[in-house]
């Protein structure tokens, strides 16, 4: 960070003011990037903005060591060991469809797991904003094939995505610290880069008690897989069952109701 | 063609042959070329040779060459190839192999199944010499092109000259001659649509393809397990003197198919009792392996290829329905 501000200066001193102008422009709150992406500045500045960014081991961004699909790649991140979660943004920095979700676990606990679409080799990060306006970044490099992006949906070749859309299945777990949601919904989450088909996709989810409380609202782009699976982590003491809404891109909803575990 | 990928991708496995590229200091920029294959063929009885494939996953450090392929001579000269790799320079290197000790030609090549660490050499023959199942032939002429696609990616270099093609022949089941040297074909399925065995009458060999590993954790892109068991179950049943699996050592006591059997049935419960517990695929993925499997090479990355292949399906036939 110095040693970038530093270089920037000597920029601004030695190059004629024309250069130096876009230089500055790029000079942003986030520090250098251990993983070297050429994205880095780009999605940083407006990501973050002029918050304050840390690389930190704290958030764990776990990952399959094989891509064996690049259109379904698991990926969960744990940041249960930071206090006061407030968003969990997955980035994918080199996806043109950059960001997965956007989750904000309002009652729930720093925890998400999703399934995301790899448009080639690429890091995969989760930037975690702390209530302190401190956000928390880890990831790593993604080796994929190409396409997880640009190829049509499997329920599109196969035709049935009408039949199965919006069906919701899930269940609730009791667990030693939380209660574990996982949800499944069919659609064929379109990304618009496909030939002929237009972008079509869930945008939101929301995740609430049996008496209305928000435990967690979550943003989704086509960049999460087709049929999206998530699970969240939601408090030990939730009572009854939790009701499940979500939304896409043209408007229909549809809602599930998860039975207590 | 997205689905060809995804099995290529999923394929992608093994490598001791391989002789490393240039050990020349390479600079970031600097290009990396391929290396030689080093065919070691191992003789495994009369006439009769394993060439062994790297216990790996498909890298660029191995050239691809992770599956085991067989060469058999002909009492009326020549040779018979199970099997020839996943590149051109791979097959004529294999081939190069068969005449040397065989002092004749390649008289034909059986492809056991159309993954393209098997299967992909097959370009560097006259198609009128190369026989598979009519399965295969189909999965082929789905598949390869994807296939292709992903090993030029991984392998680069190594691929050079390979191009897609098609076996020309239908390998009917039953006994069948080539040069005088009597072979049993049998076709089966599980591992993929196809799964071709060959039965070698003089040596009493089994060659298996992937129906069966040996210390080395079955792949499953195209696996349907109940079906695997049945040929798992028609295989132990042969009378033979010993078995190739497709990956790993030669099998001279059955353990090889005992093996097989066990991984795929502790698979198969395991990722039902995760999806029961509610984890997610990256949790499936990091779930703990028996210590029965400790000798099973890559066991751990094909657990992880393996819940990308059924994770979804299992969730969706046991997963209750919550809207309504």
């Amino acid at each position: 960070m110095t040693q970038r501000l530093f270089w920037l200066r000597l920029a601004a001193i030695f190059i004629a003011p024309g250069l130096a102008v876009p230089l500055a422009a790029l000079a942003i709150a986030a520090p250098a990037d251990p993983l070297k992406s050429p994205m880095w500045e780009n999605h940083a500045a407006w990501l973050f903005g002029k918050q304050t960014v840390v690389f930190d081991p704290a958030v764990q961004v776990l990952m399959p060591d094989v891509t064996e699909n690049q259109r379904i790649f698991p990926v969960t991140v744990d940041a249960r060991a930071l206090s006061g979660v407030q968003r969990i943004v997955v980035l994918m920095d080199l996806n043109p469809l950059p960001v997965a979700i956007d989750y904000r676990p309002e009652g729930a606990l720093g925890y998400v797991s999703l399934r995301i679409k790899l448009d080639q080799r690429t890091p995969v990060r989760a930037a975690v904003l702390t209530a302190d306006g401190v956000w928390h970044v880890a990831g790593r490099w993604i080796d994929a094939a190409g396409g997880g992006c640009s190829a049509p949906p499997v329920s599109r070749v196969k035709g049935d995505w009408a039949q199965h859309l919006g069906e919701l299945r899930g269940r609730l777990w009791r667990e030693a610290e939380d209660q574990r949601l996982r949800v499944l919904v069919r659609h064929p989450m379109d990304t618009g880069m496909v030939d002929n088909i237009a972008a079509y996709n869930l945008e939101t989810m929301t995740v609430r008690s049996a008496d209305g409380v928000m435990l967690g609202t979550m943003t989704i782009n086509g960049s999460v897989s087709e049929d999206p699976a998530f699970t969240v982590l939601l408090p030990k003491e939730t009572k009854g069952a939790v009701a499940v809404h979500l939304a896409d891109t043209n408007g229909r909803t549809f809602d599930g109701k998860v039975s207590a575990p | 063609m997205i689905l060809s990928r995804r099995g290529a991708l999923g394929l992608l496995a093994a490598a001791p042959l391989a002789l490393p590229a240039a050990t020349w200091p390479t600079g970031a920029d600097a290009e990396t070329f391929a290396g030689r294959y080093a065919i070691v063929p191992q003789p495994i009885g009369d006439g009769i040779w394993l060439v062994r494939g790297a216990d790996e996953a498909i890298a660029f450090e191995n050239g691809g060459a992770i599956a085991n392929a067989v060469i058999l001579a002909c009492p009326e000269g020549g040779a018979v190839l199970f099997d020839c790799g996943p590149s051109f320079n791979y097959a004529r290197a294999l081939a190069g192999e068969a005449e040397r000790l065989t002092h004749g030609r390649v008289r034909r090549v059986f492809i056991s199944h159309l993954h393209p660490d098997h299967a992909l050499g097959l370009a560097a023959f006259d198609p009128a010499i190369v026989s598979a199942l009519p399965a295969t032939r189909a999965d082929l002429l789905r598949d390869a092109n994807g296939f292709s696609d992903a090993m030029y990616r991984i392998l680069a270099d190594w691929m050079r000259g390979t191009s897609v093609a098609q076996p020309g022949v239908i390998v009917e089941p039953g006994r069948l001659t080539v040069g005088g040297r009597a072979l049993t074909a049998m076709a089966m399925a599980g591992h993929s649509g196809g799964d071709l065995v060959l039965v070698d009458e003089a040596s009493g060999t089994v060659l298996a393809g992937d129906l069966v590993f040996h210390d080395r954790a079955p792949a499953t892109p195209h696996a349907d397990l109940a079906l695997w068991h049945k040929s798992l179950d028609t295989l132990a049943a042969l009378p033979r003197r010993q078995l190739v699996p497709g990956h790993g050592p030669l099998d001279t006591d059955g353990s090889a198919i005992a093996q097989t059997r066990d991984w795929l049935d502790w698979l198969d419960t395991a990722l039902h009792a995760a999806v029961a517990q509610g984890m997610d695929m990256t949790e499936a993925g990091q779930m703990p392996i028996p210590e029965k499997f400790a000798s099973v090479k890559m066991a751990r990355y094909e657990l992880q290829r393996s819940v990308a292949h059924f994770y979804a399906r299992i969730e969706d036939a046991t997963l209750p329905r919550i809207d309504g």
